[in-house]
């Protein structure tokens, strides 16, 4: 039977300080003032949806044997992609086998944890990840609510750390808020919170749940751990009340320290919970969006068993506080900088058939190995880099992505275009071999240093806003 | 076995334009500026000029690709142009073309010109342009001050120096050239500057701040060679000889294999030790008298006083806060002003090098004239990045030396 194998999570650094936001934007609207509290994480300028998926991927997969992976699965409403497959990327990111099925599923609050059971519908081994990158406006509630987060889960049959008990859904047209095309189909449309509350979750959750447990034989007080993605005051515990179940069970929805992070929030939730867990213990899942899908699990003695990974809890301790709301609505074109000349000339094309001849390479940040002297480089070239070598033809695939650097030289630089100044950048030497001048992220410019280890993260390397076109390639992140 | 070049090319004459910001004037008007000067110099009609080479290196921002723009310029007589570029070096390489085309007996008399117009991009610094299809989908968006920052924080790990001292060692580069400018009037820049202004400026690349770069301008220069025995013929007397022209370019060693540790430039050492050894130079600290070096940045001028074998590895700093590069020491670097003072129009640059080294070697350089004549003057290009770049090291000297 199906079930989870891992899971993973990621959470981008920053984390806004919602009392900036408050601060700068309570002259306008008042009532903002009562969510300054706490903070949300934000993606960096060089993050989305995509990519954000990568690095949760990863700490789901960890040393597990990505050729085993069959199917590839991403969830989310902010696709940088609308007609490109999103998760083709992903795949390729993480150097996945090519004979596999990949799928993006979008549309809705509930694609995640509806792609999470498709997944656990299928056979063989399923990668799904559900990722959110989420836009707000300027002085809205939302822009203080939610936050930018990815999960990811293997689906599969052996070794499940967490067995499906029970998968439910119910469709049900309910529009809260809808994104539609138009000029201002970047931002959602929400109705009142009040009849969200009342006709939404109050009234769609509790008969869907109770269906549920009722398929499975349940009753509330079989759950552990109750994973409600709702903010709004009041609608978890109420829930659990309903339910006969005890307080102390509802998850933390992360609303303090991270934010609504959308249709992945349940997954985030449920990757928490997991970390959480004790063998035995059942998880309920819930995922709210033109109706409910609800997921139980019942972890199983490999829990204990699978090696340690980040998690949500690990990656939010991974953190950097930004107060600079004005950083904040620059990168996501909330307000119109003056970027300079340096800014307008460097785009390049889209380059299609040039990124499809390298894409191992650009991607998944393959280099080679040389078969007669052993030597690793990057990138693989026709002529083995090493002088005492020289062989040609003579290198095989060698992946670079999950290797450990360092430092060799950097800089912090004025003058080039960066979308968050200084530029950061460097040569990364990798301990095994092969090096290569590595744009930095996730740093700051003061504490750089000739020796400091360095983690590849797959990143946005710059986005063509002239053709919408986002390029994406591998950084040097700081290691811890 | 090759002999190599020394000896077998002189200067007949040479020009160079004023360098700066040259917003009245194009690049066409350069040339001509340059050209006149150097024709006046050799004593010939422009028409026993047989062949010619064109140095531009970002000619999409002025005056576009080929040969044509030069020939045009000053209406040649449908003799060949070849224009050359290699990134930094290419004005070295137009003289290598010249001097080349002359040694073998292909022709009598060549001209080498390089021009560059920069200043038409509407910002500072040099123009931001791409780099290749492929290379600009994973190479960082590096800046020409951002590459060779990094050369500070390899130098200072591999010697243990701290940020402080080779920071005012850098500084002390730049008060120098701007001491050697000052008394230049084709250099763009011209003012002295203090060792406190260069600390206080703002960053540009860390560590690099504003005094620890070099200019960008407007300028052009040109070289016409011949054979001593043609010179001579020309009433030429106190001839100035080509003695070694050496180029080293990296092939991805630097870039893609851990041997390199980012501190030096791994092709200014070999190209120079080539260059000595076909100048005949065996103790290049005692026997070069002047060296034009390429110091697009303080720091890249530093290191390359070791790469070039005349301050001892590691021994740079003490060598240039001792005042042995200044322009009373006992090897001048710079002593036009350099880079920092005259500006990098990139084609132009080379050859502006060898122009000083020219004047000095004839005593013909007034308020800068070194009073102690050399006899052995080195030029200098660096031209990409540390980690990947071209390196050109020309010799001249005093014929028969």
């Amino acid at each position: 039977m199906q079930g989870l194998v891992a899971f993973g999570a990621y959470v981008p650094r920053l984390r806004l300080q919602r009392a900036a936001a408050v601060q700068a934007n309570a002259w306008f609207n008042p009532a903002l003032k009562a969510q300054a509290k706490g903070e949300r994480a934000i993606a960096n300028w060089d993050e989305d949806a995509i990519t954000m998926a990568v690095e949760a991927a990863r700490d789901c997969i960890g040393a597990h044997d990505r050729a085993r992976i069959g199917q590839a699965i991403l969830a989310s409403t902010t696709l940088p992609f609308q007609d490109r497959q999103n998760v083709g990327v992903v795949a390729q990111a993480l150097s996945l086998r090519r004979d596999i099925g990949t799928l993006d599923i979008a549309g809705s609050q509930r694609a995640g944890t509806s792609a999470l059971i498709q997944a656990l519908r299928g056979s063989g081994e399923t990668l799904i990840v559900a990722s959110e990158r989420r836009r707000t406006k300027a002085a809205s509630p939302q822009e203080l609510g939610y936050g930018d987060a990815a999960a990811a889960f293997l689906v599969g049959s052996e070794n499940v750390v967490a067995k499906l008990v029970v998968a439910h859904s119910e469709a049900v047209d309910f529009v809260d808020h809808f994104r539609g095309h138009g000029p201002q189909s970047d931002y959602d449309y929400g109705w009142e919170e009040r009849w969200i509350r009342d006709e939404g979750y109050n009234k769609l959750l509790p008969p869907a749940v109770s269906a549920a447990l009722k398929r499975a034989d349940l009753t509330g007080a079989d759950i552990a751990h109750l994973c409600v993605p709702v903010a709004m005051r009041g609608v978890a515990p109420g829930l659990a009340k309903r339910l006969g179940i005890a307080e102390e069970r509802v998850r933390d929805v992360l609303a303090a320290n991270l934010g609504d992070a959308g249709t992945a929030h349940p997954l985030v939730m449920l990757a928490d919970a997991l970390a959480a867990a004790k063998p035995g213990e059942r998880i309920l899942v819930i995922g709210f969006g033109q109706g409910v899908d609800v997921l139980v699990f019942e972890t199983t003695p490999a829990l204990a068993k699978l090696p340690a990974r980040l998690g949500v809890q690990g990656w939010l301790k991974r953190r950097k506080a930004e107060t600079n709301y004005q950083r904040y609505l620059t990168w996501n074109d909330l307000v119109t900088i003056e970027r300079g000349m340096r800014a307008e000339g460097g785009a390049l094309p889209p380059t299609l058939s040039s990124g499809y001849r390298n894409m191992e390479m650009l991607l998944g940040l393959m280099g080679g190995k040389c078969r007669i002297c052993g030597t690793v480089q990057w990138p693989q070239s026709n002529v083995c880099v090493n002088p005492n070598c020289n062989a040609f033809h003579s290198q095989d695939d060698h992946p670079f992505a999950e290797k450990l650097g360092k430092i060799m030289s950097y800089t912090a630089d004025q003058l080039t275009y960066s979308p968050d100044p200084p530029a950061c950048y460097g040569m990364v030497v990798f301990d095994e071999g092969g090096r290569f001048m590595a744009d930095f992220t996730d740093v700051d410019s003061e504490s750089l240093a000739v020796g400091a280890r360095m983690r590849m993260t797959f990143r946005v390397k710059e986005f063509d806003s002239q053709r919408g076109y986002t390029r994406y390639f591998w950084k040097a992140a700081p290691a811890a | 076995m090759a002999s190599g070049i020394r000896d077998k090319v002189v200067i007949l004459g040479m020009g160079c334009s004023k360098f700066g910001e040259r917003w009245d004037r194009e690049a066409d008007d350069l040339m001509v500026e340059a050209f006149e000067e150097a024709l006046k110099d050799a004593g010939i009609e422009k028409n026993r000029i047989e062949a010619a080479w064109l140095s531009t290196a970002i000619e999409e921002q002025h005056v576009g690709k080929s040969g044509v723009p030069l020939a045009v310029a000053l209406r040649l007589p449908y003799i060949p142009v070849t224009r050359v570029e290699n990134y930094c070096a290419s004005g070295s390489e137009a003289f290598r073309g010249a001097v080349y085309a002359v040694a073998s007996g292909a022709c009598d008399i060549a001209l080498a010109l390089g021009v560059e117009k920069l200043k038409d991009t509407g910002y500072g610094g040099l123009p931001q342009r791409l780099r290749g299809a492929l290379n600009s989908q994973y190479w960082p968006n590096i800046s020409a001050p951002g590459s060779f920052a990094q050369l500070a924080a390899a130098y200072r790990a591999k010697h243990n120096v701290s940020a402080d001292d080779l920071k005012r060692a850098m500084a002390h580069v730049s008060v120098k050239s701007h001491d050697n400018g000052a008394r230049n009037d084709k250099a763009h820049l011209r003012n002295k500057i203090s060792i406190d202004d260069v600390l206080k400026a703002p960053t540009v690349a860390a560590p690099l701040g504003l005094f620890d770069c070099c200019g960008v301008s407007d300028g052009s220069a040109c070289a016409i060679v011949t054979t001593p025995e043609i010179a001579k013929s020309q009433g030429k007397r106190d001839l100035i000889a080509v003695k070694a022209l050496q180029l080293a370019v990296s092939n991805g060693q630097e870039a893609s294999h851990n041997a390199w540790d980012g501190s030096y430039f791994a092709t200014a050492r070999v190209a120079s030790s080539r260059a000595y050894k076909e100048a005949g130079i065996e103790r290049p600290r005692e026997q070069i008298g002047l060296i034009e070096v390429h110091d697009c940045f303080s720091v890249t001028e530093l290191v390359t006083m070791e790469d070039l074998h005349i301050s001892p590895e590691g021994g740079a700093i003490k060598d240039v806060l001792d005042g042995f590069y200044d322009a009373d020491g006992k090897i001048p670097c710079q002593i036009d002003g350099g880079l920092k003072c005259f500006g990098h129009p990139i084609g132009a640059s080379g050859l502006r090098m060898l122009y000083e080294m020219y004047l000095q070697l004839q005593g013909r350089a007034g308020a800068r004239q070194r009073k102690q004549d050399p006899v052995f003057g080195l030029t200098h290009n660096l031209g990409g990045f540390p980690a990947q770049n071209v390196c050109s090291v020309s010799i001249v000297g005093r014929y028969g030396a």
